[in-house]
């Protein structure tokens, strides 16, 4: 699997570089994020680059924080981890055995013996084996032993969604299955801004995060990046873009898919979008929806990870509760569909512009 | 002539070109892929049959008898430390009967005994220093007794009660304390192995002089993370102490059906870790093994030890052990191996003890537990509120929510649950 796994990833770093903007041209466009001025001086950053930032200024301050996982230590096969064991050292940025119940649980220890520990799973696809560990002791460690214990300071780093050609294997996006675990938070970013403030916060917070990457971002994404350290809220959703007839919600990169689909329905059929990067998963910002959606009397949810039991119906369910007197037509899911992630139909599995476009003016016209 | 001359010269040039390369590739394999250990070519095709060899041996320095076969290996404790050692493994044996049988009674709701294991926890915790880090499975008490974790906690513990560290949330036997540096007992299997290799990593960088050792059972070791964490701990050179209680059974499952290799301390040379195999039942050969182990640890260099034992009673009280194994079994490796009777010997040859004491001692013993089990009984439950602390360091909206929802359904149906169990608000 190893060898499979690091060709693979070979080829789709190099398949980045030459297919960038032509087959990822139909599925978004990436729409740069201005940082709070008050945040001080910026500077440009990619998705991985302002990753690297974050680690690099966490290995700066906590002498305990250490960062581990498959090829970590010559910078990771993203690029996340390049020049930080140089310059920190190769007891702190180091390889594992190519294990990721191994790492999961090593991660668990170090953090229960109170180091900063971030773990790399090289792929959000290749997390299953981790799974144990994930949510049978990390999720659970605080709360069975009465607080005695806990593996607070854990952070898992995994690469996350579709990326154009990674099929099965390369492209899952396993959100849903670690909402469902209490204890856990999970967090998923739209952009290098968010990237570099929202792992900052998941590595300083107390309990076990789980930070996605979309991988699909990491080289085409890139802001202007304040230099210095600075924390997102947890739990925090955004609203990106005001407006007053439709909700619409995802996170990672098909934020930029309903971002574009938003000026497509306002210019095509004069609807006007609230659009809102959800940015956590658990716990979730149920009141910025919900406040959303008792404005505008609809709701547009959209990922990229399959329909049934998809994290999308979690807010569905809950919206619909919450909001049953504004709502106005039934709250609609625009996902995968419910098949494994196919290689060279990725095109007509994903979520596409077209398919929120048409799932809108449906609701519209309800 | 010519012809042979010329031949002979091709020939050598093979011959020193293979030398050539057989030296890089050798030098290549030996530190490279195999760890500096010194690799040869062999042009005979034998392939390894590890049934024919013989088992590592089984490290012991007393008889069954408690007999010492080499005097000069006596770790010569002290009256002090001796006696606290079996009035930890008698006291262990007197709580289990007791607590069994309050199960049977449907007093508490589980229960798992430690009989015959007695001399591997105590032997292996009194090797350890008092901050050193411990996990375990779930069959070690004596270590949590021998750090100083009370009966009373025991009892609060399997009883769920308010004063229970855990909170009342785990079943029976699930210990921890942060107290005595053992963490939390958890129910999957092996997941606290590649845990406590992360742990003694984080020592290591501390420099803080501690080690881990984390403690597991035969059918354990079969878990996919007792391999994650045999080889990180040998990688990443951590300052660990793998203790495997082979104690023959996992459940129902003899070691046959478990493993087919020299079993679990069979596996560590092949991870490059330090290896023995002791006996279990002789609490000096444990306790002299992991006294070595922690310093081989210090220099991290990861240690297992298999100390090779018997599960004398039943799996849990959920297990009726007589349906795999007969009662002649389990009788005769309590006649013939009986880990306390034989440290009992050692007391009384040393005139440490004598049987007036014995009998004292184990009916103080017992009322010790039985006042403790009896406070524990009549200690309330937290308050059902309880239930929603400690998912995350912070209480989160949502959860705060659900607490909300269930006192607003509490003040009309209360009386429909055991509300009078637990304390008010």
């Amino acid at each position: 699997m190893t060898l499979i796994n690091k060709v693979l990833t070979k080829n789709l770093t190099n398949l980045f570089k030459c297919t960038n903007g032509i087959r990822n041209a139909s599925h978004f466009n990436y729409v740069p994020t201005t940082p709070d001025p008050s945040l001080g001086e910026t500077t440009k950053m990619n998705l991985f680059t302002s990753i690297n930032n974050a680690m690099d200024i966490t290995l700066a301050k906590d002498d305990s924080a250490i960062i581990f996982g498959e090829d970590v230590g010559f910078g990771g096969v993203f690029r996340c981890t390049v020049g930080l064991r140089d310059k920190y050292g190769e007891d702190r940025v180091f390889n594992t055995p190519l294990c990721e119940q191994g790492i999961a649980g090593f991660g668990i220890g170090a953090a229960v013996a109170g180091a900063t520990a971030i773990a790399e799973i090289q792929f959000g696809d290749y997390i299953f084996p981790a799974f144990d560990q994930i949510v049978n002791e990390a999720a659970k460690y605080r709360y069975r032993s009465g607080d005695a214990f806990n593996c607070g300071s854990l952070t898992f780093r995994a690469t996350w969604g579709a990326v154009g050609h990674g099929a099965l294997y390369h492209s899952q996006s396993p959100e849903a299955y670690f909402s469902h675990t209490p204890g856990l938070k999970v967090v998923i970013p739209r952009g290098p801004v968010q990237a570099k403030g929202l792992l900052r916060s998941c590595i300083e917070d107390p309990n076990p995060c789980i930070f996605f990457e979309p991988k699909i971002l990491y080289r085409s994404a890139v802001d202007e990046v304040p230099v210095n350290d600075y924390l997102l809220p947890l739990g925090k959703a955004e609203v990106v873009k005001e407006g007053k007839d439709v909700t619409l919600v995802a996170w990672g990169t098909q934020f930029h898919v309903i971002r574009e689909v938003a000026d497509m329905v306002e210019k095509d059929l004069n609807v006007s979008c609230e659009v809102i990067d959800l940015q956590s998963i658990l716990p979730w910002d149920v009141e910025t929806v919900a406040n959303s959606v008792a404005k505008t009397g609809r709701l547009l949810i959209s990922h990229e990870a399959p329909i049934t039991s998809g994290f999308g119906a979690e807010i569905a369910a809950t919206i619909q509760k919450e909001c049953f007197l504004n709502l106005e037509a039934p709250i609609t899911r625009v996902c995968g569909w419910d098949t494994p992630f196919p290689h060279v139909y990725e095109p007509f599995y994903l979520p596409s512009k077209w398919r929120c476009y048409d799932a809108i003016k449906k609701m519209i016209n309800y | 002539m010519v012809l042979f001359l010329k031949n002979l010269q091709r020939l050598t040039t093979i011959v020193k070109r293979s030398k050539n390369s057989d030296t890089f590739r050798l030098k290549e394999f030996s530190q490279k892929f195999l760890g500096y250990r010194h690799a040869e070519f062999t042009e005979s095709m034998n392939f390894i049959d590890s049934t024919k060899d013989k088992a590592i041996p089984i490290y012991r320095i007393t008889t069954s008898n408690g007999e010492f076969l080499d005097p000069l290996q006596d770790p010569k404790f002290s009256k002090n430390e001796a006696l606290k050692m079996y009035k930890t493994m008698t006291l262990l044996n007197s709580m289990d009967k007791i607590l069994y049988d309050s199960q049977r009674q449907g007093r508490i709701s589980f229960y798992m005994t430690s009989f015959g294991e007695e001399a591997n926890h105590v032997g292996s915790a009194a090797a350890l220093d008092p901050n050193d880090l411990v996990y375990g499975q779930y069959r070690e008490t004596g270590v949590l007794l021998y750090r100083g974790f009370s009966t009373q906690q025991v009892m609060h513990q399997c009883y769920g009660n308010e004063k229970d560290i855990g909170k009342g949330k785990q079943m029976p036997v699930h210990y921890g304390s942060k107290e005595i540096n053992f963490v939390t007992i958890s129910s999957p299997l092996t997941t606290q192995l590649p845990q406590a290799v992360g742990s003694a990593y984080a020592f290591k960088r501390e420099k803080s002089n501690k080690v881990v050792c984390v403690y597991f059972g035969d059918g354990a070791a079969s878990e996919g993370d007792a391999h994650a964490a045999f080889n990180f701990a040998a990688t990443l050179k951590c300052p660990i102490i793998f203790f495997c209680r082979n104690n023959g059974y996992a459940i129902s499952t003899p070691t046959d059906e478990q493993y087919a290799g020299d079993g679990i301390a069979g596996k560590g040379p092949g991870y490059g870790l330090h290896t023995i195999r002791v006996d279990g039942n002789d609490l000096f050969a444990v306790y002299n093994a992991t006294k070595e182990a922690r310093k081989l640890a210090l220099q991290n260099k990861p240690v297992l030890i298999e100390a090779m034992t018997y599960r004398v009673g039943h799996h849990s009280t959920s297990d009726d052990s007589t349906a795999y194994r007969t009662a002649d079994e389990i009788n005769e490796w309590q006649e013939k191996d009986n880990c306390i009777k034989r440290f009992y010997q050692y007391l009384l040859s040393n005139n440490y003890w004598s049987e007036e004491e014995d009998k004292k001692w184990i009916k103080e013993a017992r009322k010790e537990v039985l006042t403790a089990f009896n406070n524990a009984e009549k200690v309330k439950k937290a308050h059902p509120n309880e239930l929603f602390n400690d998912v995350y360091h912070e209480l989160p909206k949502h959860i705060k929510k659900q607490m909300d929802e269930m006192n607003e359904h509490l003040k009309e149906y209360g009386k429909n649950y055991p509300l009078d169990q637990h304390l008010p608000k």
